[in-house]
């Protein structure tokens, strides 16, 4: 009983302890969060505080043709030595404005009133300071609006202006023509929230369409099982780089080949016809549909170098079709009117076409290389003795290794150019050539490495680096690489979209259902076959889902990211917050506000319908 | 004749899932193998498939040795070896026939495999074993629409797309209920001896295991504690497969 006391009051005095600890980080807090209601009281701040809200509370949508009535009344601020000057008179019919006094010391008030102005205007009453005309003063509660008779009195505080020469206050009424109509900020919102829409689905599309490949790579489970010996991989990893670079000088060739040939638009149009004609039947015939023993050599043989044929055939279709599309484009362009913008859209499809292709292809022909010598390299390990395995395990290590690390010295030199071979190429081909060497003296010959691992982690590491830089900064490097504009907008969150999907979707590939991966493998199907079967079915709907997710959170990024240039309606929100022009802000907000909302109703609905 | 040498399987925790087993089954034999939960059955059925890499020992049939094949010989020999599963392991989203044609897998042309397309032969051959196993009329429905049963008769109509020389079976009807169970095993009866498949089935019920075996294995602790006639379990050799304290049922 007595002990249990103790622990109790024990528990209390703890319990208070951490209350009072949590008082006193919160305490804190409140100092560097500056936390001042003093500041909120003070009447500076609300009158400018209410003056804000009262804008943003009237979107500068609509507005409506106006007639504009200035009137001047001349004022001394102070009175002159010599009294008061007479004002002149006024005529019966013309809008017209009494001071009274008609001078004044600064900070006194004067009663200005108006006559003759038309009924129910409404406008500002000003000082204009006789040495500067141009910039007028405003006078706190200045805005006069005339009864039914045109008339209205207002009670100023003159400005502390002093001057000895003649000084004016300034009545501007305005009165509405007809009826409203959209206002110049409406049709600018308008056309950079459309901007806006159409970023963030090419950010979305554009990052989906490359995060979907990388989420495999990214996936343990899928991962786990590559496992290759070290000949296999050694083989793969030179044929990346040779493969790389004889595929861009082929193609590289046929695009020059396609250039000279495409002046001609019969050439182009006949190429266009034929080529997927004959790479067609040609893929048909090197590819045939089943084969339940494996072709002699001579064929095998054969089809390959059929294929390597089709495939050159194909980009010079591909180089011929860019430069239709170019042609087309331009022409359609001036030809279509209000629609050239699909001539334009051609012509830029064509662009990328022409500067991609010779690009994909020598990636395309890097990694089949890389995988005809990896399989080589498994063939050497089965069949090579021991002794010879050994040898060949050992160079290739080295080579591979030296031919990573002389990449990355490659890299650093181009980053932080020390000029030095010894640092850039020397230092690293020995470091990697050594650590290669290490690597095939300490592993046994035939043991398969866990590569696919490797692989996992170098992804998911570059994965998360470039995930944890947000969009707005990268779209800071993009405006320097593509001009301020909506495109490095698009850029930018296109690659954080890649990033990021790719860590969520990679996550969705962890958690299949490993049973129908099992069943597809046990059938005798490949890799690439146990992913379009087994994996890919599964991790649709979460795949759409989390489109979706991405596309709602593009659309609020874009809206944002024209603050450092991105495009978008960002740049016209930020543009009016700068220029206190808050009636034009707040019809960006409202934009804003709207579409944020519609987009995540349209992607509840959609999620509804297609999962 | 699948032989099998010695065959031992540790897994990564230090588990002797397998210890050093050793039985043949010539070809055309309708085997079963028993034991308790744990006792190795799935993983024996899984190292002749190479699913799960065998620690030590040998697999050979006909002459081929698994164990030591490469990644490419082991697909041209997995093609052969059809595999039906405890939960079916379909997968869900795709169509019946999609998961059938699956089953076509290892001869078709990867290239063309990887935008859906098969040959014509294929998938009229696709029908023919849904029609064989009763639910031809299923053919165009996702396959989580169907029930168990129904969906292991996918699983089997899989294995046979493989044109298969052995089919492992594991569990097949665990998941069934006791009337399913016998249509489903009849299905395998039938490929077994019509078709000459051997089969390899793993069973709970010892009942089944009289009705349908030619001969039986039984596994213990990952050891074989018994290889011969399904008639020759006598309640000694039960409770030896089973442990001192199960009794006999049904």
């Amino acid at each position: 009983m007595k002990n249990t006391k103790k622990t109790s009051i024990w528990k209390s005095a703890r319990v208070g302890l951490f209350a009072f600890l949590g008082m006193v980080i919160f305490a804190y807090g409140f100092q560097t969060t500056q936390v001042d209601f003093e500041e909120l009281r003070s009447e500076r701040r609300q009158e400018s505080l209410v003056r804000v809200m009262r804008a943003l509370a009237h979107p500068d949508l609509f507005e409506y043709e106006q007639v504009e009535e200035v009137v001047n009344a001349s004022l001394y601020v102070p009175c002159p030595a010599a009294g008061a000057p007479e004002m002149a008179s006024q005529n019966g019919a013309d809008p017209y404005l009494t001071l009274t006094p008609a001078c004044a010391a600064p900070g006194e008030t004067v009663r200005v009133e108006g006559f003759n102005f038309a009924p129910n205007t409404t406008g500002p009453v000003r000082f204009i300071p006789g040495n500067d005309p141009a910039n007028t003063v405003s006078l706190g509660r200045d805005n006069a609006e005339t009864d039914e008779n045109g008339h209205f009195v207002l009670d100023l505080v003159l400005p502390k202006r002093p001057s000895d020469d003649v000084q004016f206050i300034r009545a501007t009424l305005r009165r509405n023509l007809g009826l409203p109509h959209f206002s110049q900020s409406a049709y600018d919102t308008w056309s950079k929230i459309v901007e806006t829409v159409f970023l963030a689905l090419l950010a979305t599309v554009f990052g989906t369409v490359l995060a979907i490949p990388m989420s495999f790579i990214a996936a343990r489970n899928l991962m786990k099982p590559v496992k290759s010996p070290l000949a296999s991989i050694g083989l793969s990893v030179l044929g990346w780089p040779v493969g790389i670079w004889f595929g861009y000088s082929i193609f590289s060739w046929v695009g020059v080949l396609s250039a000279q040939a495409g002046s001609n638009l019969w050439v182009n149009l006949l190429s266009i016809f034929a080529i997927p004609v004959i790479t067609l039947y040609g893929f048909r015939w090197a590819v045939p549909p089943e084969e339940p023993n494996l072709p002699s050599r001579l064929v095998r043989f054969t089809r390959l170098a059929a294929l390597f044929g089709l495939v050159v055939l194909a980009f010079f279709g591909l180089f011929q079709l860019a430069s239709l599309f170019q042609v087309v484009g331009t022409a359609l362009q001036a030809g279509l009117g209000a629609f050239g913008f699909l001539g334009y859209f051609l012509f830029q499809v064509g662009d990328i076409v022409a500067i991609s292709t010779a690009g994909l292809g020598a990636l395309a022909v890097g990694a089949a290389l890389s995988s005809f010598l990896g399989r080589i390299g498994q063939l050497a390990t089965e069949r090579l003795p021991l002794a010879t395995l050994k040898a060949l395990n050992l160079v290739l290590a080295a080579a591979a290794m030296a031919t990573i690390f002389g990449l990355i010295g490659q890299l650093i030199e181009w980053l932080y150019q020390p000029g030095n071979p010894v640092y850039t190429v020397w230092g690293p081909l020995i470091i990697g050539a050594t650590l290669g060497m290490v690597l095939a003296v300490f592993t046994k010959a035939k043991e398969a490495l866990p590569v696919g691992m490797v692989i996992y982690s170098v992804t998911r590491t570059f994965l998360n680096a470039l995930r944890s830089v947000e969009a707005l900064v990268m779209a800071i490097v993009f405006v320097i690489a593509v001009g301020i504009g909506p495109f490095a907008g698009m850029m930018a969150l296109g690659l954080h979209t890649i990033v990021s999907l790719a860590k969520l979707y990679s996550e969705q590939v962890e958690s299949i259902a490993s049973g129908p991966l099992e069943a597809i493998e046990a059938t005798g199907a490949n890799r690439l076959q146990t992913i379009i079967y087994a994996v890919i079915p599964q991790i649709v709907p979460p795949y759409i889902s989390y489109t979706m997710y991405r596309w709602d959170i593009n659309v609020r990024m874009s809206t944002i990211i024209g603050f450092v240039g991105g495009g978008g309606i960002g740049f016209l929100l930020q543009q009016n917050i700068n220029l206190l022009n808050y009636r034009g802000a707040s019809a960006q907000m409202l934009a804003i506000a709207v579409v944020v909302s519609l987009m995540d109703y349209i992607s509840s609905e959609l999620r509804e319908r297609v999962i | 004749m699948l032989q099998i040498k010695n065959l031992t399987k540790i897994y990564d925790g230090g588990v002797k899932a397998l210890d050093n087993v050793s039985f043949e089954v010539p070809d055309g034999e309708f085997l079963a193998v028993i034991g308790l939960s744990g006792s190795g059955k799935s993983t024996l059925l899984r190292c002749i498939n190479r699913l799960i890499e065998p620690t030590e020992g040998q697999i050979l049939w006909n002459g081929e040795n698994i164990t030591s094949a490469s990644q490419d010989e082991m697909r041209r020999i997995r093609r052969k070896i059809g595999m039906v599963f405890q939960h079916f392991n379909l997968v869900h989203r795709s169509k019946v026939i999609t998961n059938v044609l699956a089953g076509r897998l290892g001869y078709v042309n990867p290239a063309w495999s990887l935008i859906n397309r098969f040959p014509k032969e294929d998938i009229e051959k696709a029908l023919q074993q849904l029609k064989r196993v009763g639910i031809a009329d299923k053919a165009y429905q996702r396959a989580d629409e169907l029930s168990g049963g129904q969906q292991q008769r996918v699983g089997i109509a899989r294995a046979l797309m493989q044109d298969p020389k052995m089919i492992l079976a594991d569990e097949p009807v665990a998941s069934l209920d006791p009337v399913l169970a016998h249509s489903i095993m009849s299905h395998l009866e039938d490929i077994n001896k019509n078709d000459g498949v051997t089969v390899l089935c793993s069973l709970h019920f010892l009942d089944l295991v009289h009705r349908y075996a030619d001969r039986v294995v039984a596994l213990n602790g990952g050891k074989l504690v018994f290889e011969g006639n399904p008639k020759d379990i006598d309640d000694k050799k039960f409770k030896e497969i089973y442990g001192r304290d199960a009794e006999r049922v049904g």
